[in-house]
């Protein structure tokens, strides 16, 4: 995979995945062409474009539109259960998962996103174990916040 | 103390309440300066809150630079809070243009060596989506040592990770290939997956790996048995296909590994034709690890047997409802068409009924598919479909299936009139979106086929009458008219009703597609040159064509007024050639532009032409003498073959040397004539890059004592062939053995229709008028089949 990008029906990214080296330029100009031309698509259209040298996967969840760019070697049909798998992790783990969600845990979005795919490449097929990873990571960060907030309690203190 | 800053969530809000772009930019302006302070005063406790502010404040599209310095604070740090931040804001706002990014090289490091699970875990991920070559060199090792970590978290990590350091730095894949074979053996489906990814870039990048690499072909047909029989384990599978991530990209490797391998191939037939048959085909996951079966069993050696079943499978995908799948299985029949073409042909019915998809790119792919399966026994059926097609194809489809129907016309047409008549149609449909060239293809075609003519030119008339807003089909029409209008007058043909067409109507057609402003330039040229040969096929007078010629030597398109002006002095001056330059054309080889190039330039090469002789009305008739004797050969007069050269052709006798000595004739020479010393010859060749023409010259020889004078020899062929006679050398051949006289005649028979020639001697010699007429006997079989 070259890249991910999550949007919705206004067009304002949510979520941008690079995995290709680029400056802020171009990935400027090809997430707003890219915006465009999948918004443009009708309902009924398949889910499958061709888009400059690259194949277009995209699939609309409730108000946001997963849209991700593959080679020409790769499987257009599993990424379609690539995009669904990340939404089952983000349901999961929000508890039916809406786009606030990912508006205002953006950092969240990333850090599941990131269990799932490495460098553009599946990395682990269990749900269990992605969320578990998840839950771990957010537990240790909890831990380490808990321990700063009493020091600077304990200090207030003296 | 700094003054308690926003947290994210309540800045989201801020922002979120904002009414106007205006509104939004200036609270996002006063945040920034505030984390810019923040960042400046070096407040560590909140860095990592400031840090994802700006991170969203980026995604918005607003510049963050100066966070990139914060990014790599973060990531130094012994939290874990920031280290995710700081990783985060690596990898959104730090690529490898930026020289600060080596400057995390080190943290990373680090982190790699020293780093809890979790921390590895940021690691790794951040090196594989944003770091350099540079990078990648200096880690390398880091990585490697990773790979054999006991904890199957960090190991799946490191693997992809070896992945990226590969693409961006090739060398480095004498690293990571020796532990490959090993981590096959794991029964993680994460390290498995890796491993299967890194492997599977190892031999795209280098054919070494390749070969090292088919040995491991009989244990990934093993893994992927085992996902497929042994019973799905809830974790892994999606509607009841076991792990199809893990599937498809096994499949994937083996696809890569079998190609061009015999051996390899034929040991994973069997798993390949499990697989086809036992996925569960009802939702998507099991259709993504069919389709991947399907790309494998074509692209490797397999079994005959085994393609049709994976040919049959795309013919299923394409009635399925979903239309991702119809999508995928028609690029891939595409693909497929050339090299199982039999197989593919199957499912013909299928595929023309996507023709109706809505959805464009699919109909798009119907369009090529079908295009691609006419042959010579379905082409009426498909041309049908096509057609039908082409009259409700969205816009941009037009041009392809229209140049589609008539190439695949062009190709397959089982009969002249069918094929003029498709050509018909398509530019009555879609006159618009045709080639440039199918003007001239369709005057080619119709021009060839005399037995066509009268049907051709009342179609067009009638087409043409209905809308002359088609360019193409108004060129077409134009000429035609031009060319057969005493045809069109006729008005007996048996093909169509017939129409009571006047002179007036036609011409009064003529002169509206002239003046109408739809008219292209060309498309009025070739109306007027119509107009123009209309002069010699009409009966009426000229008058009103003479008019309009006249007003358009003031036209303002400086191609028609050169035009206009030539016909005008044609008429004024030159009335006596009239005729002979504007005569029906001669049949047209289909050698290619060349020849019609030709053949348009028959008004032009009258005036060059020297060695046309002057047309002469008593040779004419002497010659219909000569035909009526010929076996129920009486030729038309009409459509004489000229005596004369047709000046286009004249124009190529011009460029070759017109004494040219012939090349070698396989064919033996003839001798069809002697009288007291005066010998006829002929010798025959056939050029082998026109099969239909036949070059025969005719050589007269004198060994007798006195001269032969006013040597002049006719000739005369049966209707279905067309013969050209070049002027002779000379009408002198001097006595005892002088220099012969040499004639090129040239006969075209298209058909192979058997030869016979008649001759007509006419001489002086010793005195005497000599004339002779006779049937040449023994021509050689090779002259004619």
């Amino acid at each position: 995979m070259q890249f991910m990008l999550l949007f919705s029906r206004q067009g304002k990214l949510r979520l941008q995945k690079w995995y290709v080296p680029l400056s802020d330029k171009e990935k400027k100009k090809i997430t707003r062409e890219l915006v465009q031309t999948v918004l443009a698509r009708k309902p009924k259209m398949c889910s499958f474009l061709e888009w400059r040298d690259l194949k277009i996967v995209y699939k609309r969840y409730a108000s946001l539109y997963f849209c991700c760019a593959i080679e020409d070697q790769d499987n257009e049909l599993i990424t379609l259960e690539i995009i669904h798998r990340y939404v089952e992790l983000l349901d999961k783990y929000f508890g039916s998962v809406c786009e606030l969600d990912i508006i205002f845990n953006f950092e969240k979005a990333y850090f599941i996103l990131d269990e799932f795919l490495l460098g553009g490449e599946v990395q682990e097929t269990s749900k269990k174990n992605v969320l578990k990873a998840i839950e771990q990571a957010d537990l240790l960060q909890e831990k380490t916040e808990y321990h700063s907030k009493s020091f600077i309690g304990f200090k207030k203190a003296y | 103390m700094v003054a308690p800053s926003l947290k994210l969530q309540d800045l989201i809000e801020e922002i979120r309440g904002a009414k106007t772009q205006a509104q939004e930019r200036e609270v996002i302006q006063k945040e920034c300066a505030h984390i810019r302070a923040s960042f400046r005063d070096g407040d560590p406790v909140h860095r990592h809150r400031q840090l994802a502010k700006l991170l969203y404040v980026h995604m918005l599209g607003y510049p963050a630079h100066f966070g990139q310095m914060e990014c790599l604070k973060l990531i130094a740090s012994s939290r874990f809070t920031d280290k995710r931040v700081g990783y985060l804001g690596a990898m959104l706002l730090l690529d490898e243009r930026h020289d600060a990014h080596l400057l995390i090289t080190n943290s990373i490091k680090n982190d790699l060596s020293q780093g809890i699970q979790p921390v590895q875990g940021l690691a790794l991920c951040t090196l594989s989506t944003m770091g350099s070559a540079e990078m990648c060199r200096d880690l390398a090792p880091e990585v490697e040592k990773l790979l054999l970590q006991p904890s199957p978290y960090v190991r799946k990590k490191a693997i992809l990770t070896a992945v990226h350091m590969i693409r961006k730095v090739p060398e480095l894949s004498s690293v990571f290939l020796p532990p490959c074979v090993h981590l096959l053996h794991e029964r993680h489906h994460g390290i498995l997956l890796g491993t299967i990814t890194l492997i599977t870039e190892l031999c795209e990048r280098s054919p070494a790996a390749l070969r090292h690499f088919r040995k491991v072909v009989p244990q990934l047909v093993q893994i992927l048995r085992t996902l497929v029989t042994t019973g799905y384990s809830t974790e892994h599978s999606i509607s009841g296909v076991s792990d199809p991530f893990l599937q498809v990209q096994i499949l994937h490797l083996l696809r890569i590994l079998g190609r061009n391998h015999e051996e390899s191939s034929e040991t994973m037939n069997d798993l390949l034709a499990q697989v086809a048959t036992n996925t569960d085909t009802s939702r998507n996951a099991g259709n993504a690890v069919l389709f991947e079966t399907v790309l494998t069993i074509m692209d490797i050696h397999s079994a005959a047997g085994l393609r049709v079943l994976a040919v049959n499978i795309l013919g299923r995908f394409l009635l399925n409802s979903d239309r991702n799948i119809r999508y995928v299985a028609l690029t891939s029949l595409l693909r497929l068409v050339q090299s199982d073409h039999s197989a593919v042909q199957r499912h013909r019915p299928t595929v023309v009924d996507c023709l109706q998809e809505t959805d464009a790119s699919l109909s798009r792919r119907a369009l090529e598919l079908s295009l691609a399966l006419v042959n010579s026994s379905n082409v009426r059926a498909m041309m049908q479909e096509l057609q039908a097609f082409l009259e409700s194809c969205p816009p941009d489809l037009r041009a392809d299936c229209a140049s589609g129907i008539l190439l695949a016309a062009e190709r397959f047409a089982p009969t002249k009139r069918w094929h003029i008549d498709t050509i018909l149609h398509v530019l009555t449909t879609a006159g618009a979106h045709v080639r440039d060239d199918a003007v001239a293809n369709l005057t080619q075609l119709i021009g060839g086929a005399q037995e066509l003519h009268a049907y051709s030119v009342h179609r067009l008339y009638n087409a043409l009458a209905e809308d002359i807003s088609q360019q193409p089909l108004v060129q077409v029409a134009a000429w035609c008219i031009g060319e057969y209008g005493d045809l069109l007058l006729e008005g007996n043909c048996e093909e169509i009703e017939p129409l009571q067409v006047d002179e007036e109507e036609v011409l009064a057609l003529l002169e509206k597609v002239l003046q109408s402003h739809m008219s292209l330039p060309a498309t009025r040229g070739y109306a007027l040159t119509a107009l123009m040969k209309l002069s010699t096929r009409l009966q009426g007078d000229n008058n009103r064509i003479r008019q309009v010629v006249s007003i358009y030597r003031s036209c303002l398109d400086v191609e028609l007024q050169q035009r206009a002006v030539e016909y005008d002095t044609l008429f004024r001056k030159y009335d006596h050639m009239r005729a002979a330059i504007l005569e029906k054309m001669p049949l047209v080889e289909r050698d290619g532009p060349q020849a019609d190039e030709e053949a348009k330039q028959s008004k032009e090469a009258a005036q060059l032409s020297e060695a046309a002789p002057a047309p002469t009305e008593p040779q004419a008739s002497q010659l219909l003498d000569l035909l009526d004797l010929l076996d129920g050969a009486s030729g038309d007069a009409q459509h004489l073959p000229p005596l004369d050269p047709s000046p286009g052709v004249a124009l190529v006798y011009l460029l070759d040397l017109p004494c040219a000595p012939p090349p070698p004739a396989p064919i033996p020479d003839l001798k069809v004539f002697e009288r007291e010393g005066v010998q006829l010859n002929l010798s025959f060749i056939r050029p082998p890059e026109n099969p239909a023409l036949l070059l025969i010259t005719i050589t007269a020889t004198n060994s007798s004592e006195g001269d032969v004078t006013n040597f002049i020899c006719q000739a005369a062929v049966p209707k279905s062939l067309q013969l050209q006679l070049q002027a002779p050398s000379g009408n002198t051949v001097p006595a005892q053995g002088g220099l012969p006289i040499t004639q090129l005649f040239r006969i075209l028979n298209p058909n192979k229709a058997p030869l016979r020639l008649k001759l007509r001697l006419t001489y002086n010699h010793f005195h005497q008028s000599v004339q002779e007429i006779f049937e040449v006997n023994n021509l050689p079989v090779e002259s004619w089949q």
